[in-house]
């Protein structure tokens, strides 16, 4: 018969944490099966962040790092420049890669630091308890703020991979979703293709991967869903922002 | 070897290369730029690399990532850089990673100024970030000195599992003395198995952390590092004696500040003033045996600092009430003269008893 699912190597046999229709699962998945299908898992080492991911390094079924809260990207610079054949990746959400580590990620992707990231974008502080990130959206509430995100207060969203796009060491960048099928698809092969372009070689990559956050979102999983669908993709355009054969958009 | 003429803050580099040093990531701050410039210079010729980072945070982290990698590293700072990198010297020492760290320590708080000051010693020695940690604080008296203890800080990072810190005042990094790079004895140290280089799917995961979620895992890893501490505080004190024997005064002083304080001693002993010195040379572990070793000649004990008095804690404590303890210091940039150690000793001597 064949097998048309089956566990990933790229994983350990750790039960995750994570709330029930959390999305962080899913990417995890992705990740896992991308080292496996390219054959690295022996030679990859990641580094997980400050985040309801924190314990990552308890789920990839490789060396990994446990890094402070947005410094994941110097963390792996360190890792990378002593191991430069190895393969080496972060996994940040949107308060440590956007708030706290702006900076990091910022000048990690300006050297064009061979190594590529997966940036979970839910809009949200999960782990804390469901706090303004940079990335939460106009009018979204959250604790800090209880009356949704007012921009003549706090500003508008940020768009980190734009952003991190304009600078010529960021080779790939991405944003992608999980929300449905097919964009769990798109993730996955842009997933692949930032980690190839890492092992040739080619420079700084970048997956954002717009995620859900149920529990501190306060709705349903499937309700998560579909409010990420008509909220979040209008303000953070899905697609390929950049790649090195000219897809400079 | 033949000595050379160098500038404290090239020797710093030129000892860590010696010591295997391949990665160095740090941050321009005065008065320390010349080791960044001398590393930038130094390490791609031994196949090593230098990475200038987009601030002090980031550089330590560098550093946590490449000393979990197994390399041997260094990052260098002065005091306000060295308050941003207390954040990763916490993680180093709660993941147990081997790392140097150089403090050319100068005036605070806050953006203070340039000149030389010792006005780092709490936050290096009681842990300046956060959680239940020490590391090793070498604290180095001249150019020679500095270079023997920064290839010895590699040694005992990689032998303890912990972070080492280097404190020196901006004037060991500024002045030119002869040195000489002698072959040091080297520890017996184990292979880094615990340290990320890919599993190559022969062996489980290695984990580089700090985290541990249930309190009791977190009060067993402390207590665990405690220990370590504690054979640190029985293995690894050093210190200095000068002139001790017969002594009416004892001066603890450390660093440049103990050099000066040699001269005083000795202008003290022609007026007929016998003043004996007790210089640490770790500021952790405190050399608290060393203030056994005080003479019963002795009536006072007085801390020389380049500080508005730090280490006149630990003097204090190592002393547990034996000796009537004073201080004299200057700070901010402002660095004590012979004569001030002086007019401080005669203030004393024939004073209360
Ligand atoms: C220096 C520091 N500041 C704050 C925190 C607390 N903290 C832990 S997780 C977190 C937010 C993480 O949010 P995000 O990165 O969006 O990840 P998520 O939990 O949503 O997956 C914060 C602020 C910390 N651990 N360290
Ligand atoms: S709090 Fe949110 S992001 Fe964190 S595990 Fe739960 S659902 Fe996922």
């Amino acid at each position: 018969m064949a097998v048309v699912f089956k566990e990933t190597k790229g994983l350990t046999d750790a039960k995750t944490h994570y709330c029930p229709g959390c999305t962080h699962g899913i990417v995890h998945r992705l990740v896992g099966e991308v080292l496996e299908e390219l054959g690295v898992l022996g030679e990859t080492i990641g580094v997980a962040p400050v985040g309801c991911s924190v314990l990552a390094y308890k789920y990839f079924n490789c060396d990994v790092h446990q890094a402070a809260h947005g410094r994941a990207p110097a963390v792996a610079t360190g890792i990378k420049r002593v191991h430069p054949d190895k393969v080496v990746f972060t996994y940040q959400g949107d308060g440590d890669l956007a708030s706290i580590g702006a900076a990091e990620i910022v000048h990690a992707a300006a050297r064009g630091e061979k190594f590529t990231t997966i940036f979970i974008n839910n809009a949200i502080y999960g782990m804390t308890g469901g706090q303004m990130a940079p990335t939460t959206l106009v009018g979204q509430k959250a604790t800090t703020a209880p009356l949704g995100r007012d921009p003549k207060k706090v500003g508008m969203p940020m768009r980190m991979s734009e952003m991190l796009a304009t600078l010529d060491g960021a080779k790939f960048v991405e944003r992608a979703t999980v929300h449905n099928p097919a964009g769990v698809r798109k993730t996955k092969a842009a997933i692949k293709k930032a980690f190839e372009m890492q092992i040739n070689g080619e420079g700084f990559g970048i997956v954002e991967v717009l995620s859900t956050c149920p529990t501190n979102w306060g709705m349903t999983p499937v309700d998560s869903l579909k409010w990420l669908e008509e909220n979040m993709i209008p303000y953070y355009p899905l697609g390929n922002i950049r790649t090195p054969e000219g897809g400079d958009k | 070897m033949s000595k050379v003429l160098m500038k404290g803050n090239e020797a710093v580099g030129a000892a860590a290369i010696k010591a295997g040093c391949k990665y160095f990531f740090g941050y321009p701050i005065t008065p320390q730029n010349e080791i960044p410039e001398y590393m930038s210079k130094k390490l791609p010729e031994v196949g090593g690399e230098f990475v200038q980072a987009e601030s002090e945070v980031a550089a330590i982290n560098m550093v946590y990532g490449a000393a979990g990698s197994g390399a041997r590293v260094m990052t260098s700072s002065s005091s306000p850089g060295m308050a941003l990198k207390q954040e990763g010297i916490s993680y180093l020492a709660g993941a147990e990673l081997p790392a140097v760290i150089v403090n050319m320590m100068r005036g605070g708080p806050g953006l203070g100024g340039i000149q030389p000051a010792q006005s780092d010693y709490f936050m290096s020695v009681k842990g300046g970030g956060n959680g239940d940690y020490f590391m090793p604080v070498y604290a180095p008296a001249s150019i020679q000195e500095t270079v023997d203890l920064i290839q010895e800080a590699f040694d005992v990072a990689d032998q303890y599992r912990t972070p080492v810190m280097v404190v020196a005042d901006g004037m060991i990094g500024q002045m030119m003395e002869p040195v000489e790079f002698k072959e040091m004895p080297h520890r017996k140290l184990e292979d880094k198995t615990w340290s990320t280089d890919g599993t190559k799917e022969e062996r489980k995961p290695n984990v580089i952390n700090s985290l541990f979620l249930d309190a009791q895992d977190l009060e067993d890893h402390i207590i665990r590092l405690e220990e370590k501490y504690n054979l640190m505080e029985e293995n690894e004190c050093r210190w200095e004696e000068y002139k001790l024997e017969g002594a009416e005064i004892v001066i603890a002083a450390y660093g440049t500040t103990a050099r000066i304080v040699k001269n005083a001693i000795d202008a003290l002993e022609k007026d007929g003033i016998k003043v004996g010195l007790i210089r640490p040379i770790t500021l952790w572990p405190f050399p608290k045996k060393a203030f056994d070793h005080i003479d019963s000649t002795t009536t006072n004990v007085l801390t020389v600092e380049m500080s508005r008095g730090q280490m006149i804690e630990d003097v204090r404590l190592a002393l547990n009430g034996k000796l009537p303890t004073a201080f004299f210091g200057r700070t901010g940039g402002v660095i004590p003269t012979p004569a001030g150690v002086v007019e401080a000793v005669k203030k004393l001597v024939g004073g209360a008893k």
